[in-house]
């Protein structure tokens, strides 16, 4: 089928898939599943800058339903949220004005592959990395504290208090998710950096801010999915509205996709339920791989399937 | 339990048999309606293209999600 926004032909039902199953990995994991969906519009010939603002709507319409779902299940932190929020717009702008900076220079398509395969594979080794030494050191189980909140070890655990520990002013509380003391800085500097990621690969950077919320700020995994989630909601869509006016944004792929997407959340929230923080960290390791396999397909090959 | 993973997995085909028939008409449609009026605001109207399909996606979104609900509840009632 024709889609004349982005110019290319792409098979509806293809899209309905995709969004199928990168609706399971957003329920599951609280990312985007822009690592998928990026490379496999590009795998049918859309242009980077299209895949990019493309998939970026769509995330829109996903995170809406998984945030409300994980929003019922208890996993929002909604005040870290909001401020996650500022942090990621300001990013995405940042990233949005690289693509057209690229798209100027007429090398965008080029330049954010082996971009995306850097970020991608790096996230991969990462994640595999910490989530085997947590389970090693048989820490890999949640547990609930005193207070009730749900509390999951990780082997970046010293480096995280020593982040926690940092005093730049002003400090705040996070009491849903059991943070103590933290700089604010710290939160939109993480948030920032996601914002950069999701402007300039498109969806919400989950794949980034996921492991940064968990690593970093010490968010525990089941409270860093869900809110992840609803600051991709608040993010996705400024992000979507700046690609749009950009000429980066063909709404048409996003409805369709979104419409498998939609069933494979529902899946993926209630999958949260059965795995463990580590776990989920450790189930996520191939699929940044497969969007790697995609993208240097098209770069060999040069053209679509 | 097995019983219940049973009913649940059996609603779960049928939702998704039914939602198919309802998306597979549905975005036909969009795309037969919407497609040339979207490619003329982007193509002229920047700005109210980029608020026009923040308002399409969400709006498919609470309307899916209110569909899937809808229907999950219905079968899973119906089997009971």
């Amino acid at each position: 089928m024709f889609f004349p926004i982005s110019n290319s032909h792409v098979d509806p039902i293809y899209l309905g898939v995709v969004g199928f199953l990168i609706g399971i990995l957003g329920g599951f994991f609280g990312v985007g599943g822009s690592f998928i969906a990026g490379p496999a519009l590009r795998l049918m010939g859309v242009d980077w800058n299209y895949a990019v603002g493309t998939d970026l709507a769509h995330i829109v319409g996903k995170s809406i339903v998984a945030a409300r779902q994980h929003r019922t299940l208890g996993n929002v932190d909604l005040k870290l949220g909001m401020i996650m929020a500022l942090g990621t717009i300001g990013g995405a702008e940042a990233g949005a004005q690289l693509i057209q900076a690229l798209k100027r220079a007429g090398n965008v398509n080029t330049v954010v592959s082996w971009v995306a395969i850097v970020v991608y594979l790096g996230i991969s080794v990462f994640m595999l990395w910490e989530s085997q030494k947590t389970l090693k050191s048989g820490k890999g189980q949640s547990a609930r504290k005193s207070s009730g909140v749900k509390e999951d070890h990780s082997a970046f655990g010293p480096v995280t208090e020593k982040i926690q520990g940092m005093k730049i002013w002003p400090m705040i509380r996070l009491p849903t998710s059991g943070i103590q003391e933290i700089s604010l800085w710290t939160i939109l500097l993480v948030a920032f950096v996601g914002g950069i990621f999701s402007g300039f690969l498109g969806g919400g950077a989950g794949y980034v801010r996921m492991p940064s919320m968990v690593y970093v700020l010490g968010i525990p995994t089941h409270l860093a999915v869900g809110t992840d989630l609803f600051e991709i909601v608040i993010s996705a869509s400024y992000g979507t509205f700046t690609h749009a006016i950009k000429g980066n944004v063909d709404i048409l792929i996003a409805l369709v996709m979104h419409t498998g997407a939609v069933i494979g959340a529902q899946i993926g929230v209630v999958a949260t339920q059965y795995f463990a923080g580590p776990k989920i960290r450790l189930a996520f390791v191939p699929l940044p791989l497969l969007g790697v396999a995609i993208v240097i397909y098209t770069l060999i090959t040069g053209h679509k399937l | 339990m097995k019983k219940d993973t049973a009913k649940n997995l059996r609603a779960f085909a049928v939702e998704l048999a039914i939602y198919s028939v309802l998306v597979t008409a549905y975005f036909f449609l969009v795309l037969h309606l919407l497609g040339e009026w979207l490619y003329h605001l982007e193509t002229q109207h920047r700005y109210t293209y980029g608020g026009v399909a923040l308002l399409l996606i969400a709006g498919q979104a609470v309307a899916l999600d209110a569909v899937t609900t809808l229907l999950f509840r219905f079968l899973r009632g119906r089997w009971r």
